[in-house]
């Protein structure tokens, strides 16, 4: 195949520079920006390949930056070469070339550039699988040096195709603080002096769970929104699945990494219908299922079977996910296999064990066997110190207190939880239903 | 945002014949490449048209149409759907597509509405209305 025979573009490929009209002006504008488009395609892929190199994120990030601009500046007159990726890699390489040779001749070490100089000009072959260098990325973003805070804006911008500013918007924080986080989440990893070597055993199986955490944190901050504009939100789902599906095919026998995805997909799949055209939250069981995304719900169920397919023991997102497709299988609330989740969320305290997933259970056997059987589990987690100021126990309490007709106790709790909420929409929704119950008694 | 790439039928498609060995290699790269860029959402293919019937609507009338059809270019072979951050990734995703036929292959490149580019209108409220019969 040739560059010509696959852009079916007019004429020739890409427009010259020096148009002079009108035409010819917004023509180069288009082309920089199909230029910028293949460049953020390509973007994480050379800065994996890069860091490989460099042995430095940073470093990396800049030698990709300085491939942009060569293409820039070639590509308008010899049109988008036919394996732009592997282009782009290249010119980062002689970027990172020039760099260490003008360092190494600082230090007066020129005797050793030859052979490193070498080995590092290798062109990649043109169809090289650059996967392993993809996962070392996702594991050096997600390094445990690193405070989850900063493991996920590192994550989002070397990774993921986020600019500073979109991350910055969706963790509500100015643009300088978030490229200081950066910035900062760099040193601390130069400064660290990593072996970038690829981990084994069980320092592999720690490493992976960390790039599953900080994808799952990244999901849900999108999903939950915590905080944040509300555009972004969506966008930190999309996000947080692209990379998931990727590394689905980065580590493909990893069973937890295919539940992580599945689990994923499942929730993503709700996303239109978990918030009404006035942007009020609906709940799981009131949700209009006709709008769940049967796409999102196919892929969500494959990821799941090959991810029991892998593991004989379930591990927690598997669980989760085997949670999330028994609503996506029910066609109505009432077909909803409430004595299974009650299980799967034992299995998962098993597990993992948290009070957030206790009160789950305490749902789902609500939901099984009764509101009172479920208000009794839910009352045993009223002490736990780790629940306290988490809204969503009192508006259990107050959803199973309102189903065994304890109006008076129901219609506080609600507004309990309302006070704890941080959502302004959720808080609403609260206390609607604490006025409901208010309007329920007096009736 | 969702794309859906289009697959044209061909001469060869509506015969049922199955594409050569290098063309479903290509595809078969083409496709790991969205897979692993993460892009990748469905794709299929589809049988020949001698297969399919149509449903016609006129002058009040309905009628049942077998297959095959004969207007080649109109029909459909195939089709891939991707979700990309922009219109431009898109653009440069179909760019990368290879030729889906032996000879003369068209793709068409259709985006897909999601619930947001609906708005608020009459009419759509009236949609949600209907689908609403398990909500409060």
């Amino acid at each position: 195949m040739n560059a010509a025979g696959r852009r079916h573009q007019p004429g020739p490929p890409l427009p010259a520079r020096d148009d002079g009209d009108v035409i010819g002006l917004v023509k180069s504008r288009e082309t920089h920006r199909a230029i910028e488009t293949v460049f953020r395609i390509e973007r994480a892929r050379i800065i994996a390949v890069l860091t490989r190199f460099a042995r430095d994120v940073g470093l990396a990030e800049e030698f990709a930056q300085d491939a942009l601009i060569a293409a820039l500046r070639h590509w308008p007159d010899t049109g988008v070469p036919d394996k732009p990726g592997a282009w782009l890699i290249a010119a980062a390489k002689r970027r990172a070339v020039d760099h260490f040779r003008r360092a190494k001749m600082a230090e007066g070490k020129i005797a050793l550039l030859g052979v490193e100089a070498e080995s590092m000009v290798g062109l990649p072959d043109l169809d090289d699988d650059i996967g392993d260098e993809m996962l070392d990325l996702m594991f050096i973003a997600c390094h445990p040096v690193l405070p989850p805070e900063a493991r996920v804006a590192l994550t989002l911008r070397l990774v993921g195709g986020l600019t500073t500013e979109e991350i910055a918007r969706a963790f509500l924080v100015s643009e300088q603080a978030m490229a200081q986080r950066i910035v900062r989440a760099k040193r601390s990893l130069a400064e660290a002096q990593l072996a970038f070597e690829r981990p084994q055993g069980t320092e592999r199986t720690e490493r992976l769970s960390s790039v599953l955490e900080i994808l799952y944190l990244v999901f849900n901050e999108g999903y939950s929104a915590t905080k944040g504009e509300d555009w972004m939100r969506p966008q930190l789902c999309n996000e947080a699945l692209r990379l998931g599906r990727i590394l689905a095919g980065l580590a493909p026998s990893e069973s937890e990494v295919h539940g992580l995805v599945s689990l994923m997909e499942l929730q993503a799949s709700r996303l239109a219908a978990r918030i009404d055209a006035a942007g009020m939250p609906v709940l799981l069981l009131d949700q209009n299922r006709a709008r769940w995304d049967r796409l999102l719900i196919k892929r969500g169920l494959a990821a799941l079977a090959r991810a029991e397919k892998l593991s004989a023991r379930a591990g927690p997102y598997t669980l989760q996910a085997t949670i999330a497709a028994c609503h996506a299988r029910a066609r109505t609330p009432e077909e909803t296999e409430w004595v299974r989740i009650a299980a799967l969320y034992a299995a998962l305290a098993a597990r993992i064990p948290s009070p957030v997933v206790e009160l789950n259970r305490a749902v789902a056997i609500a939901m099984a066997f009764g509101p009172a059987a479920g208000l009794e589990l839910a009352d045993q987690l009223a002490s736990d110190v780790a629940l306290r100021g988490y809204h969503l126990l009192p508006a259990v309490r107050a959803d199973l207190l309102m189903k065994l007709g304890r109006l008076i106790e129901a219609g506080a709790e609600f507004k309990r939880a309302a006070s704890l909420t941080q959502n302004d929409r959720e808080r609403a929704l609260l206390l609607q239903r604490a006025q409901s119950c208010d309007e329920q008694r007096l009736a | 945002m969702r794309f859906m790439i289009v697959v044209k039928a061909s001469k060869d498609s509506e015969a049922g014949a199955m594409p050569p060995q290098e063309m479903l290699t290509a595809m078969a790269d083409y496709h790991e490449e969205l897979a692993k860029a993460g892009v990748l959402l469905d794709g299929n293919g589809l049988h020949p048209t001698s297969k399919g019937w149509r449903i016609t609507w006129s002058g009040g009338k309905k009628k049942i149409v077998d297959g095959p059809f004969t207007e080649t270019k109109e029909l459909i072979a195939g089709y891939t759907i991707i979700q990309v951050k922009t219109r431009e990734e898109a653009i440069e995703w179909a760019n990368r597509f290879p030729n889906p036929q032996i000879d003369d292959g068209e793709i068409e490149i259709r985006q897909m509405y999601e619930l947001e580019d609906f708005g608020e209108s009459e009419a759509i409220e009236r949609f949600r209305e209907i689908g609403v019969a398990t909500s409060k």
